[in-house]
């Protein structure tokens, strides 16, 4: 372990491996992710970044012929045991996937979906609160405030990407994964949503894919380097980026690969 | 490329190709269209035809008779057991005092229909102050006067090779020589059952035999072919099992569907002892082959969700029913709705599953419920098709313009439905 100077562990995974059908598709994972920090995760593509991830709020569940071996603990609670509940885990583990995928209703039920299945707001009242607060995180309350009845589809994409942040947040989760929420945003788009995870970070563990070398210098504390399934590297994102212990990752850095 | 000297010859080829590529689209779109143009002919001449020889179904000729309904026929005391058939006869009568003898009588009754009593019978009744008064009504003629009114009997055929007497001519031509026939829209085929009297013989049980049918088909396929194709497509975990049954759902769609009403007549009538030509058994019947039919195209609508959506839900904890219940089932709804209404207007034109029950019989009433014997439309089209009287040929025309129409009912609400449930990601 590189950083073992770390109290503040908030996931802890330990010999992850995942198989789909045959093929392995991740050799034994240990990684510890910090609360309160970004967690970039790099690498070429069909390395496993998103496996990876979404072991972590096991949507690997729910893909037939999906196996997923070692931990998973969050707050030292392995989420692989028996006793926890998958609904109330991805309660507690929000995701903003790649493609921006608002339901096809209002802005306003898009955001309020979360807390109604979960019945976190008793009234009316409570829920107008969620919806605004959950918006206003996610940066998108002052341009969609007018129209919260209005189709989740009809925004732009990159308002579409802070409605699902919204959304993911509106549940109130201590973590937050994103598999490159950015790719299919323009760069403008982007900014706005690197900027928010800055802000979001100071309340939820944020473990972003991305696989872009900038967006990771740009936003992560901590970056972690896959590569064929294995886990090459990973640590403080500067010394990754500076001096990467490992050559593979340099030349991936490097743009030499990927 | 660049080269100057190249460009020329470059640029004819290159129009010579562009010419071509031009030819072969305007081509394809001609055949295009072409098919299109023979379909819709066919199609055209198909219903227009149809439509044409049905015609003559709608309407129906009468004749004004002055009737005296006099207490010899009729008391006040008791109207519901007069002789009205006596009355018009005697109204007839007196239009034709020269008419005299037994036989020749009954001859003369004959052009009129034997229905043609009901009318008047129904408004002495309502209105008892009638009896003793003298009325002017327009009753119904027989189906071959009708015809020979209608023009579709030549009168210039020797008398022996026609079914309207020459005398039934004369008395016709008299009826109308004194201004007393009028053509008027055919009630009785939307209001009556099934007769052996074309003019009285109506569309009306068979009708209301078909819609309870649906109904009992609609209420039993649509609830189980739906949780069916939840259950196999979003539950079911894909092993050898499911496959199976898979292939078997696939597979029942193409089974001929005489072998399910062998199926219904085995389980549901000799074993289970339910009453026969009953829209009971009939719509579990046909729920039996339209069962698949819902199946497969709920399948299909649940498996062009896209993903993303479900994920999503996933993602923010929606449990499995959740899932479906809040995000895949509203979204597939057109899409199921779309199928159930093709389901139900396949099984609205089957005739061979109930054949085997009994559907295909002579029932006069008109079935109040599903256990009342009844029969269906496209079954009672095929009756009327192979009943003798000439008259029954623009009824069959008129069967199946009704039956047409009902699909056309169900299609437009198939789409209207579709419409409605219809949204956009
Ligand atoms: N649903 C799946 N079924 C089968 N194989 C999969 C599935 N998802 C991912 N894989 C395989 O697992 C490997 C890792 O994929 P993934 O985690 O998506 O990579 P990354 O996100 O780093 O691009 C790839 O080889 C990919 O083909
Ligand atoms: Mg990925």
């Amino acid at each position: 372990m590189t950083d073992t100077e770390n109290q503040n562990v908030k996931i802890k995974a330990r010999d992850v491996t995942v198989h789909y059908g045959e093929a392995r598709a991740l050799h034994g994972i240990d990684l510890d992710l910090n609360a309160n920090e970004v967690t970039a995760l790099i690498g070429p593509s069909g390395c496993g970044k998103s496996t990876f991830l979404r072991c972590i709020n096991r949507m690997n569940d729910v893909i037939d012929g999906c196996r997923v071996g070692g931990t998973v603990s969050i707050d030292e609670q392995n989420i692989y045991s028996d006793a926890v509940d998958v609904v109330e885990l991805r309660a507690r583990v929000g995701m903003v996937f790649q493609k921006p995928n608002p339901f096809p209703k209002s802005i306003y039920d898009n955001v309020a979906y979360g807390p109604r299945i979960h019945g976190m707001a008793q009234d009316r009242a409570t829920l107008d609160e969620v919806v605004e607060r959950s918006l206003k995180r996610a940066g998108l309350w002052e341009e969609v405030k007018d129209r919260l009845t209005a189709s989740g589809t009809s925004l732009s994409g990159g308002q579409q990407q802070r409605l699902c942040i919204a959304r993911a947040i509106a549940v109130n989760p201590a973590i937050v994964l994103m598999d490159e929420p950015c790719s299919a945003l323009d760069p403008i788009a982007t900014a706005v949503i690197e900027e928010l995870m800055e802000e979001l970070r100071r309340d939820y563990t944020i473990v972003i894919v991305t696989h872009s070398m900038q967006q990771a210098a740009r936003i992560s504390q901590r970056t972690a380097y896959f590569h064929l399934g294995d886990l090459v590297e990973h640590g403080q994102t500067e010394a990754i980026f500076t001096k990467p212990q490992n050559q593979q990752t340099e030349a991936y850095i490097s743009g030499k690969i990927g | 490329m660049t080269d100057k000297s190249d460009t020329k010859s470059h640029t004819e080829a290159y129009e010579a190709r562009l010419k071509k590529r031009y030819r072969a689209e305007r081509r394809f779109r001609a055949y295009g269209m072409a098919a299109i143009m023979t379909a819709g002919l066919i199609l055209v001449f198909l219903l227009s035809s149809i439509v044409y020889s049905s015609l003559p179904a709608f309407s129906h000729h009468h004749t004004r008779l002055d009737i005296q309904v006099s207490t010899d026929y009729v008391s006040a005391d008791a109207p519901e057991q007069g002789n009205y058939l006596g009355l018009v006869r005697a109204a007839l009568r007196d239009q034709f005092p020269e008419v005299s003898g037994r036989r020749d009588k009954r001859a003369l009754y004959k052009i009129l229909s034997i229905g043609a009593s009901d009318e008047l019978q129904k408004r002495v009744i309502a209105e008892p102050d009638l009896i003793g008064t003298r009325l002017s009504l327009d009753v119904p003629l027989s189906d071959d006067i009708d015809l020979m009114l209608k023009g579709l009997i030549d009168r210039t055929l020797p008398e022996s090779d026609r079914i309207v007497s020459d005398r039934d001519l004369v008395w016709a031509d008299k009826l109308l020589a004194e201004n007393r026939i009028s053509r008027k829209f055919a009630f009785a085929l939307f209001t009556n059952g099934d007769s052996r009297e074309p003019e009285m013989a109506g569309i009306r049980g068979a009708l209301v035999g078909s819609l309870w049918t649906l109904l009992v088909t609609l209420i039993v396929s649509f609830p189980l072919g739906v949780l069916a194709a939840i259950y196999l497509e979003e539950v079911a975990p894909k092993n050898r099992a499911t496959a199976l049954i898979e292939v078997n759902i696939n597979n029942l769609a193409a089974v001929p569907s005489i072998v399910y009403g062998l199926l219904g007549l085995a389980v549901f009538i000799n074993f289970f002892h339910l009453p026969r030509s009953a829209p009971l058994v009939g719509g579990f019947v046909l729920a039996l082959m339209t069962l698949p039919r819902i199946i497969i195209p709920t399948r299909a609508a649940f498996a062009s969700i896209p993903p993303s959506i479900r994920e999503a839900a996933l993602g923010v904890g929606a449990s499995r029913t959740q899932v479906i219940m809040h995000h895949v089932l509203p979204l597939a709804m057109p899409g199921i709705l779309t199928g159930t209404i093709i389901g139900l207007a396949q099984a609205a034109g089957e005739t061979a599953p109930l054949l085997m029950i009994g559907m295909m019989a002579f029932i006069v009433d008109v079935p109040g419920d599903v256990t009342a014997k009844a029969t269906v439309l496209p079954a009672q089209i095929y009756m009327w098709a192979n009943n003798p009287e000439r008259a029954f040929v623009a009824r069959t025309s008129a069967g199946i313009v009704v039956l047409l129409t009902l699909l056309l009912v169900v299609n437009a609400a198939a789409i209207y439905f579709r419409r409605r449930f219809e949204k956009r990601w």
